[in-house]
């Protein structure tokens, strides 16, 4: 018999898991409440970048499949069309992005803790979790120090994730996480192991929470940030922020938005309105090219508009100066996103 | 060899089947009972805390889908459940809350 390489045995992960999903379609549609759902958006995004404009359709779609109580299957993709229009009557330069988001099973093993198995998303500090959806993200840019901790976003291995204690004064919430060397085309990720805890407090709308992370290929890389968000008495303001110290570099982001739904509402014409100001600094402290940070040190100022129109759809806008010794910019950035939510199959009502 | 791994399959799919649906028979024996007794004894209550646990949690990242389909609510909640570190009394009571 055969024996199959790695590549392969990832290669026909989906394809198999496919196969088993169908038939469990069949039985699962008994279950009321869980239906498997597809939800995701669809965008329409361009920017301008110190002079070249490109244009980005994209599609981030995800698929979330119970399969009893305590397994959830779960997978979101982004297919992303990246077209530069040229000058001089060429025709327009245009790639294809493809790109396995995550995709992972679940398992509820107790009420305080979830195992995780298959391509998660590095949980390092908020943003590559919480905020990278484009149905979610106030600015269609990730922060300087993304980079930082994140391990290129996802890694493939294992987790262990959920709510410590949860409280009506406090809740405390951690993830685990450790993850292999994989060198397969949508299921790259490095050998390394992290982790996060957080703390919220309810009354005060106050969450803060740590990070860190370890590399172990090469010259092994340590990673550790903090993170503050904040929604004073629960209005229409919030502040989000984050510090990440990585080996070579550090930095920090805080981002404001402010929906104006005092004024007659959040469905009114100015109620549907959220102005946003992101500030960010990436300090530079000894030389790497690869670690995909800023080659200088940088400041960059986002000023942003969210439009919420009724039906999931959002209009955003956002200018942005970049400030650095390798050359100051202007970026621009517009987007139109439709987010969707609806039962995998149709159904009885 | 590929006949071998369809056959496999095959039988693998066939066992799964056979679980599910007996532990999704299984979990409504077991669910039936206790979620009206919840929603009859005290329903404002458990609504408050679920509106509650909505606010502090979901909010917190997002704004609530302007419309939710019941046949995927627990679907949504055991999905947030597993992004937002939800414990499993926070998952029941934000369930409570979306579909009483």
């Amino acid at each position: 018999m055969r024996c199959l390489s790695f590549r392969q045995i990832v290669r026909a992960i989906p394809r198999y898991a496919l196969l088993l999903i169908t038939p469990l379609a069949v039985a699962l549609p008994a279950a009321g409440q869980d239906t498997p759902l597809i939800s995701g958006a669809v965008g329409f995004l361009s920017g301008t970048n110190k002079g070249p404009t490109s244009f980005d359709p994209t599609i981030m779609p995800l698929v979330a499949f119970p399969i009893t109580r305590r397994f959830l299957f779960e997978n979101r993709d982004s297919l992303l069309e990246t077209v530069n229009p040229r000058l001089g009557g060429q025709s327009d330069q245009t790639k294809l992005h493809e790109n396995v988001t995550y995709m992972q099973m679940d398992y509820f093993a107790m009420s305080h803790a979830t195992l995780v198995a298959g391509k998660f998303l590095t949980p390092f500090n908020t943003y590559n979790e919480r905020l990278g959806p484009i149905w979610i993200g106030n600015f269609q840019d990730g922060p300087l120090i993304f980079p930082i901790g994140n391990n290129g976003s996802t890694g493939t291995g294992g987790e262990l994730r959920g709510s410590l204690y949860s409280g009506s004064k406090l809740s405390i919430d951690y993830v685990s996480y450790v993850s292999a060397n994989v060198t397969g085309t949508q299921f790259t990720s490095s050998r390394a192991a992290g982790g996060r805890a957080g703390v919220y407090f309810p009354a005060l709308r106050l969450e803060i929470g740590g990070s860190h992370g370890h590399v172990f290929e090469g010259t092994h890389r340590d990673a550790s940030g903090f993170y503050v968000w904040w929604q004073p008495g629960g209005g229409p303001v919030s502040i989000k922020s984050e510090y990440a110290h990585g080996t070579h570099s550090q930095g920090y982001w805080i981002e404001t938005g402010y929906r104006l739904s005092q004024f007659k509402g959040p469905d009114s014409a100015i109620g549907r309105l959220e102005p946003l100001f992101r500030m960010q600094q990436a300090f530079r402290n000894s030389p790497d090219a690869t670690d995909g940070l800023p080659s200088a040190d940088t400041q960059r100022a986002d000023f942003g508009l969210d439009y919420f129109l009724p039906h999931e759809v959002r209009i955003n806008a956002s200018y942005s100066r970049l400030f650095s010794s390798t050359g100051n910019g202007n970026i621009w950035k517009t987007g139109l996103i439709y987010r969707f939510l609806f039962p995998a199959w149709p159904g009885k009502k | 060899m590929r006949l071998q791994a369809l056959i496999a399959t095959g039988i693998l799919e066939c066992c799964c089947l056979l679980s599910s649906a007996q532990t999704t028979g299984s979990s409504h024996a077991t669910a039936q009972p206790s979620a009206p007794r919840a929603v009859a004894g005290n329903p404002p209550q458990q609504n408050d805390v679920g509106e509650l646990k909505f606010q502090q949690n979901c909010n917190r990242c997002h704004n609530a889908p302007e419309e939710l389909s019941r046949r995927i609510s627990g679907t949504v909640v055991l999905h947030m459940r597993a992004r937002a570190s939800l414990s499993a009394a926070d998952e029941r009571a934000i369930l409570h809350y979306l579909a009483p």
